[in-house]
């Protein structure tokens, strides 16, 4: 279990206690977060479960795989923060994390 | 400004669902009722011939919406109900516990099911298809254990099956009328590319023949027999052989059915108080200039959003191309557009290095991408159709040249 705050387009802010393994989106969907519409439910196709990772926790959630890489490129507003919620699994590691939404 | 207005949702899928979430989200705040013949409340389908069969999943963790989302937002919620009759008259619906439910606006989103074989000899324990989370439970619990699965139709459940059962270890026949796997759907390329990573896992498959007879014994099925006289044993089946839409309701109504719901660029059936949405829907496909019955999440998608802009007032979303994604072993396959019409197909990188990408054009116009491990050619793909951007097929064909600078740009 691990806490989570996402900061959405309009800068409200939404805690969540998400569980180990459960995805970042999982999460954000939970707790009807604005702008993680996770069309597809979590298969990297969709690319609307877009955020950024705030820099301080860059190096602890990792870099997107291939599959996901390639999605984001063709995503509006990438950024070298870029990622898909669906595709990080929360761990004890990442309690504390704090994520922007990229969509409205 | 709808705050007395009564919408009610005939169908708990992702049709359904979603179109309660799009309601809220569009501003409808009048009253909702989610009327489901389910237990469930609205769940992630796709997972259920994927990852979800291999792994130990929660149901909450399938839910579209958590339980308290329906709460918080005032969506009445029947599951277990099954809807009788439409009183267009009364604008009332009749349950089959006799409950009556008047409406304003009454959208059906009651799906397709699953087609059945055309054979005499009835159900058995261990024959199965896969449309809904009580066929995936009794699939699921049966697939640990099995030692012999036959897939009764080479489409994208019954593959997607296929793959779940051999990272199992089962072993796996699969039976396909066609010459080729996903014959309907799909180009060539695709077909032949899944035929080979299927069988180089140890799939038999089997093209061109149909299924004779189903041998069983104390009420277990134990081998299908197939046309060409050649038998295949199994503990364990699964038909996948498409869908027929659940539209009995409106044509008892009388509304307008052709295979599916008519529906209007609304969603709009011939009962301007009805709306029907998803798998049901016979629909416009503007980007397309024709009718469709869809079977994809994007639909329901597209659909939900359509009328949730409707009962709330509010501009019509922009078209959408439909988009369709299969996870099949480590493979990705993503589709943009629907490959209708097409007269060319050029393949984009190399299958044997499963990283390639089908652009499938009718004359000059791009109408279909299907991507294998490829998303770059998805995302733009989907883009270029729904925009009706020239596409240069020789730039295409050229994996050295970056897809972003295929595109024909006017000047």
């Amino acid at each position: 279990m691990a806490t989570v705050t996402y900061i959405d387009k309009s800068g409200n802010v939404y805690q969540a206690e998400v569980e180990d393994g459960v995805t970042l989106m999982e999460g954000a969907v939970h707790s009807s977060v604005p702008g993680i519409d996770a069309e597809c439910g979590g298969a990297c196709v969709c690319a609307t479960c877009h955020i950024y990772i705030d820099e301080e926790w860059q190096a602890t959630v990792g870099r997107p795989n291939e599959i996901e890489s390639m999605t984001l490129e063709e995503v509006d507003g990438i950024k070298p923060s870029s990622r898909l919620a669906c595709q990080i699994a929360m761990s004890s590691e990442l309690d504390g994390l704090v994520v922007h939404v990229a969509n409205e | 400004m709808n705050n007395n207005k009564k919408a009610v949702i005939v169908g708990g899928g992702h049709a359904g669902g979603n179109l309660v979430i799009a309601l809220r989200k569009a501003g409808f705040d009048g009253h909702i009722t989610l009327v489901s013949d389910e237990g469930a409340l609205p769940y992630q389908r796709p997972p259920l011939s994927k990852s979800w069969l291999n792994e130990s999943v929660t149901l909450e963790r399938l839910y579209l919406k958590p339980a308290a989302f329906y709460d918080e937002q005032r969506v009445q919620v029947m599951l277990n109900s099954t809807v009788e009759r439409i009183q267009r008259n009364d604008k009332r619906l009749l349950l089959a516990d006799g409950t009556a439910l008047e409406y304003d606006y009454l959208v059906l989103a009651t799906g397709a099911r699953a087609r059945p074989l055309a054979l005499p000899g009835g159900e058995f324990e261990n024959l199965h298809c896969l449309r809904n989370l009580a066929d995936a439970e009794r699939l699921k619990a049966q697939l640990h254990g099995a030692t012999h699965l036959a897939v009764i139709g080479g489409g994208y459940i019954g593959l997607e099956v296929a793959a779940s059962a051999r990272q199992l270890g089962v072993k796996v026949s699969v039976i396909e009328r066609e010459s080729r796997l996903l014959a309907r759907v799909a180009s060539e390329t695709l077909s032949h590319y899944y035929q080979r990573q299927h069988q180089a896992r140890g799939v038999d498959i089997l093209n061109r023949v149909g299924v004779a007879e189903l041998k069983s014994d104390a009420g277990r099925l134990t081998s299908v027999v197939l046309d060409n006289g050649v038998e295949t044993a199994c503990d364990l089946a699964l038909v996948g052989i498409g869908a027929i839409p659940n539209d009995e309701l409106a044509r008892a109504a009388g509304l307008q059915v052709d295979n599916g719901i008519v529906v209007d660029h609304q969603a709009r059936t011939s009962d301007p108080a009805i709306f029907a949405i998803g798998d049901v829907s016979q629909r416009p496909l503007p980007v397309y200039n024709r009718q469709f019955r869809l079977e994809n999440i994007s639909n329901t998608l597209e659909q939900a959003k359509i009328v949730a802009a409707v009962l709330a007032e509010q501009p019509l979303p922009a078209d959408e191309v439909p988009w369709f994604w299969s996870d099949q072993y480590d493979i990705k396959l993503q589709i943009a557009g629907l490959g209708i019409d097409t007269d060319v197909d050029i393949v984009r990188g190399d299958p044997a290095s499963d990283k390639f990408s089908v652009f499938r054009f009718c004359g000059d116009r791009l109408m279909a991408v299907e991507a294998v491990n490829s998303p770059a050619e998805f995302m733009l793909g989907k883009k270029w159709i729904g925009a009706g951007t020239a596409v240069d097929r020789g730039l295409i064909a050229d994996a050295s040249v970056s897809v972003r600078d295929c595109a024909v740009l006017h000047s």
